[in-house]
Parts: structure tokens; sequence; C-alpha cells
């Protein structure tokens, strides 16, 4: 059962596992819910999704799936529906009900007319077929049967959405989140923890304390080091010029490394990387720092993190004297791969949207000095870039 | 089979709700609660607990909570202490193990709703350390040798606020269920279960500036349920008329009494600002 259902999700990349699909199948064999595909649809989704994120990939998923259209074959679940419209009938319809329906020229006759005016509407609702026949007229979750629901010729769109609550995508919002908060991004870093304990033993160890003076016979008090996040993190930020719009999210992520991270270290640079960097914007021209003393000072096990759009003109990563600024002797690409060289994790997180990357090219060429280690300022990409620098 | 839950006089559960509480009754499988705060996640085990007549236990957890305080902890120190006194009670390693929440759960012959509030406030490895003990209903005491199982299956409540990711592994066991924001049909049924003698058409006036007030883009902290609620207690307390309600919809855009519904001053300022672009467009 549902077999087809399970892959569906497996392949829309909601993650479910056998042990999710079982306990959903469990649940049914115990008459959890009454046969109704509403009930059905909301302990599928109870038993399959576990983050609100994939709530909006399942709701789309389960519209497909149990709407049959051509991807799903002749599978036994195509079969389901149609007990389950037997069903409905029988439950839920009284005599009198029946009775009407008869006279508006008997179920079939309602259906043949609730399909051809599904095919006069465009798009979505092309494959029509009985199932779609009982969206329409069962609003059962909420007012029971409905003799009316199955007038959709009358307002079309509004009241087939009105009745199948996975249509209605209400978690459309939850997905993938965009939008980040200073929160959501510390979660995120947290991801790169390197526990040790280090420095003076100043803290009572009390489970060495019992054991040892379990042994001795007498007190004996034993210390040790607190644990410290021991992980070193160095980042560049990009600033003003096209980083402008990127600011605020920018500072959400710098307040939250400077929190997460005891030991981070950050300098500015404007578009690609040159000879100098700043650390105080205000007096960018006057104190910048040799990059060199930069690469010297601090090891090559610092985690090295590039915040910046990368979208400037090709000649500003390739070139001498490409630099909009100043006069560089050396081109941008030689100090970025003189970083990746010395700073074995480094990545580049980008908060331009991911879908505009591949027409910039200077952004590709710098995607591809990182050796691919781009990723989108987004809570999803935040985390595949924290990943990436916690792998070695 | 056990009964089953369908919401309570305080209590409006949705559909979807229901049927994911009634699965985890069934199956015996602990809940996984996630929403926004202020939907009611912590409420619902109190209300569970008291539609089906179960014991409630709760265990709060905050960012230093061990996953074995739930389980027992060992009094070691006063162990020590008595030993060094010469107790008596020192001879039977039983007298210094102290229980948790879960072996409490465990403990009780009737079936037990278990609350543990706020998982994600503990360390990241947490929920992976309560895996087996979850999932089998028992935990070895090492000190005493003896295995603690559960009489009955407590029926396991776990709330979450998102701060946190919980591991793949522990989800797998869980049922699951966000607890989204009620719509305003929802919401005053919800607003009828709390105050019923509240007048209908100040209820309304009121619904409409709340949900403007959630849809002014920009807001670091939506007002949810809860925070309606005490604001239309405020509202009644003070009579305010629903008429007034409504001038602020036309004009002012800042209700009465928001501070029970605005809680970032950062907020506030937003609000005073869109409030002077909305007079300055109509001079």
């Amino acid at each position: 059962m549902f077999v087809n259902f399970f892959h569906e999700l497996k392949s829309a990349n909601v993650p479910v596992s056998l042990r999710e699909y079982l306990s959903l199948l469990e649940a049914l064999d115990h008459e959890v819910i009454d046969n109704n595909v509403e009930e059905f649809y909301y302990l599928s989704k109870t038993a399959l999704v576990k983050d609100e994120r994939n709530l909006d990939k399942f709701d789309q998923v389960f519209g497909h799936v149990f709407k049959g259209l051509e991807s799903l074959g002749d599978g036994d679940i195509a079969e389901i529906p149609e007990d389950w419209l037997q069903t409905l009938t029988e439950k839920f319809l009284t005599e009198e009900e029946k009775a009407e329906i008869e006279k508006l020229g008997g179920w079939d006759k309602i259906m043949e007319e609730l399909k051809k005016r599904l095919e006069e509407q465009e798009g979505r609702h092309e494959g029509g077929n009985k199932w779609i026949g009982t969206g329409g007229t069962s609003p059962f979750g909420s007012d029971g049967y409905n003799p009316e629901g199955v007038r959709i010729g009358q307002d079309k769109n509004k009241n087939f959405k009105a009745v199948k609550v996975w249509d209605k995508r209400e978690y459309k919002n939850l997905d993938d989140s965009v939008e980040l908060g200073t929160r959501n991004i510390k979660v995120a870093l947290r991801r790169l923890r390197q526990f040790a304990r280090d420095g003076e033993a100043d803290m009572l160890d009390l489970d060495d304390t019992i054991k040892s003076t379990a042994n001795a016979g007498y007190l004996d008090i034993k210390m040790i080091a607190e644990r410290r996040n021991k992980v070193k993190v160095l980042v560049f930020f990009d600033i003003g010029g096209s980083m402008d719009p990127h600011i605020r999210l920018c500072e959400e992520l710098f307040s939250a490394a400077r929190s997460e991270f005891k030991n981070m270290e950050y300098f500015y640079f404007h578009n690609c990387l040159y000879e100098g960097v700043w650390k105080d914007n205000m007096r960018r021209h006057t104190e910048k720092m040799d990059t060199w003393d930069v690469l010297h000072t601090y090891g090559s096990d610092y985690k090295v993190i590039f915040v910046g759009d990368a979208s400037m003109s090709p000649y500003e990563v390739t070139y001498e004297g490409g630099s909009v600024e100043h006069w560089n002797e050396e081109p941008g690409a030689l100090w970025l791969k003189r970083v990746t060289d010395i700073y074995e994790s480094a990545v580049w997180l980008n908060p331009l949207g991911e879908r505009y990357w591949e027409h910039t090219a200077s952004l590709q060429i710098i995607k591809q000095l990182f050796n691919d280690r781009m990723y989108p300022l987004t809570l999803e990409g935040l985390d595949g870039a924290m990943r990436e620098l916690s792998r070695s | 089979m056990t009964e089953k839950f369908q919401g309570t006089d305080n209590y409006i559960a949705t559909e979807d709700l229901r049927i994911a509480v009634n699965a985890a009754l069934t199956l015996e499988r602990p809940l996984l609660i996630k929403g926004e705060p202020g939907t009611g996640k912590t409420v619902l085990a109190e209300e569970v607990s008291k539609a089906l007549d179960m014991e409630l236990i709760t265990w709060h957890i905050k960012s230093t909570t061990k996953a074995q305080q739930g389980l027992y902890e060992y009094d070691a120190i006063t162990r020590l202490r008595d030993s060094q006194l010469g107790d008596e009670r020192v001879k039977d390693v039983k007298n210094y193990i102290n229980k948790g929440k879960l072996w409490e759960a465990f403990d009780q012959d009737k079936r037990v709703v278990l609350l543990i509030d706020e998982i994600d406030k503990a360390d990241i490895e947490f929920p992976n350390d309560l895996l087996q003990e979850l999932d089998r209903m028992e935990f070895y005491v090492y000190e005493t040798g003896e295995t603690i199982k559960a009489a009955q299956r407590p029926l396991v409540i776990i709330t979450s606020n998102n701060e946190k990711e919980l591991p793949d592994a522990f989800l797998r066991r869980c049922f699951f269920h966000y607890i989204s924001f009620p719509d305003a049909a929802t919401m005053s049924q919800i607003i009828n279960v709390h105050y019923p003698d509240i007048k209908d058409r100040l209820v309304k006036s009121a619904l409409n500036s709340f949900y403007e007030v959630r849809d002014v883009p920009g807001l670091k902290k939506k007002p949810s349920t809860s925070e309606l609620l005490d604001w239309l207690k405020l509202l009644m307390n003070e009579d305010i008329d629903p008429e007034t309600l409504r001038e602020q919809d036309a004009g002012k855009m800042i209700p009465p009494l928001h501070g029970a519904l605005i809680k970032n001053e950062q907020d506030v300022h937003l609000f005073e600002r869109l409030a002077f672009l909305a007079r300055r467009e109509r001079n």
C-alpha cells in the first residue's frame, strides 16, 4: 500500500525512512483514523514529515500522487480512491441525498460533467478523473456532505481550493527559510564546533574525584580544564558598492558569528581581495593592513569564510591593475589562490540568490578558485558551508 | 483501546492536531510539537492529560539539563558525607539514587502524560542520549544493577521552539505536528473559549487590528495567540469601545494598549514610523 507515495516523497527530497512508513501503516492498522481522505492526509503528515520546512513539499507530493496523474501508472494506489469514494458515499450520504444525486442524473453523470468542466480549465487540473471528483464534492472536513460542492463550474478554482487542505499549501512560507535571523544563524554556526579541554585546570572533576577518593580512601580532589569551543575562524567581508543591499544580512551573520566563535578574526575588503585589508571602515584608507601580514599571522588551522557577492567586472579578479579603487600590482585571483592554498578549509558565502549565479562571470571565476565551495547565504547554504568547514 | 482525544472545553484542537495526538496515543510513540511561540504547545499536554484523565509529569529542559537527570542521579556527595559521619544509610546505594522525571513516569501504575518541555534548549546531543530510553521505555541503573521498565508506556509529548535542529534518528521515532498560526475563524473560537462573555463586536474589531499588526512586514516578533488573549483581557478591563478600535484602522495604525501585542522597542518604532507615513499621506 502507498509504496508509490513513499517513493514520490523520497524523490521530492522529503527525508522519509522505512521506519516512518511502517509506523504509518501500523497506525492505519490500528484504525487511528476513519476512512476519510482528509484524515489520511493528516495522519500521513504527522507520521512522515518531521520538519516544518518539508511540509510544503509534502503537500505538493500528496496533491500530485493522489490526484492520479499519468506518472502514477496503474499501481494499486489508483484503486484506492475508488474504494474511498464508495465508502464516503455510503457513509455520509443519507437516502435523501442519494435521491438528489439520482435526480441530477446519477453519480456517473455528475462525475462526467465534472470532468468536462475540469478539462475546460487550464493547467494543473488537466488530468482530471474521479479522484478530483471526490475533492469537488466533499468538503467533509468541516461541514459534512454538501450537494452544492459539485457545482464547481460556478466559481471554479476557489471552490476547489477550499476543499483540499493540501492544495492550500499553507506551509509555503516555511519552505527553505530564506529569512535568516541571528538566532537561526547561531544554530547553523553551532555545527562548527571543536571541543577541547585546554588551559588552566580550574574545574572540579566530580567523577574523577569520586573515583580516586574511593580508591585512596580519603578525599582526593581532581581538577580539570573547562571544555571550550576551540575552532578558530577568519572572516573576510566584502563591503560597499554592490554589497549595500545585503548589509542587514551581513550584520546578522557578523553578530551571530561574533558571539558563537570565541576565536574569530575579521577583515574587510572591497569587491576582491588584494594586497591590503582593513578592520575599520571609517579609516580604511589610512589603516590598511598588508594581506601578507594577515596570512602570516593566522595559522593554517584557521577556518576561512569569505562573505561577498563576488559580482564585479572579471578584470577585477584576473588582471593586475583591475581594481576599481587603486592600482593593484597582482591580480585578485592570485590573492584568493594564496588564501585557499594556505587554508585547507575555506568557503565563500554569497548573499546573492543562487539562481543569479551563473549570469556573473566574476562569480564563476571565484567559485572555481574556491573549488566550488561557494554557498548561498541562506540557512541551508550556511548549514552546508559549516558542514564543509567541519569536515577537515 | 484507549479513548481518543477530542479537544477540551478550554482548548481548541484542530483536526490535524487531534489525529496526531491519537496516533501517538495508539502507537505509544512520542509526539513532537513545534510551532510559533505562544500557539499553545505546552498547554496541549496539560489539556490532553485533563481530557483523558491521565496524570501529567512535566520535565522542563534548560540549557544545562543532561539526559541522565531525567533517568536518575547518584548523589555521591551526600554519600561521601554520610560515610564520614558513620551513618547507617551509607551501606545501601539505593538511598542515594534520586529518581528523575522519566523514572517517575515509568513507575506509575496508570498511564501518564510525560511532557518534555522545550527540548531544543538542551545541548545538541541531548535527544540522542534519550533515544533508547524513549524507544524501549526502559533503562539500566548501573549503581544498583536493576533495569527500570515502564509498567504503562506513558504518552510522551515533546515541545520544541526550533532553536536547534533535532537529530534524524530521534525524529524518526516521533510523530510530528506543527501548530500553524490559527486563522481568523479558529481564533474567534479560541477567544470564545477563554472569554465567553466578550462582546462580539469588540472581538471582531480587535481581531481585525490584530491580523493587521501581524501583516506588517518586517516585524521582529509577530504577536501570537497568547498575546492576543492578554490584549483582549486588557481591552475588556479598560472597557475600550469597539468604535475606538475601528478608528485606529483609518488613521493612527497603533492600536490602544499595544504594549501587550508588541514586545520589542524596534517594532514599536517601526509602527510609529508607519503611522507617521500614513498620516502624511492623508494630508
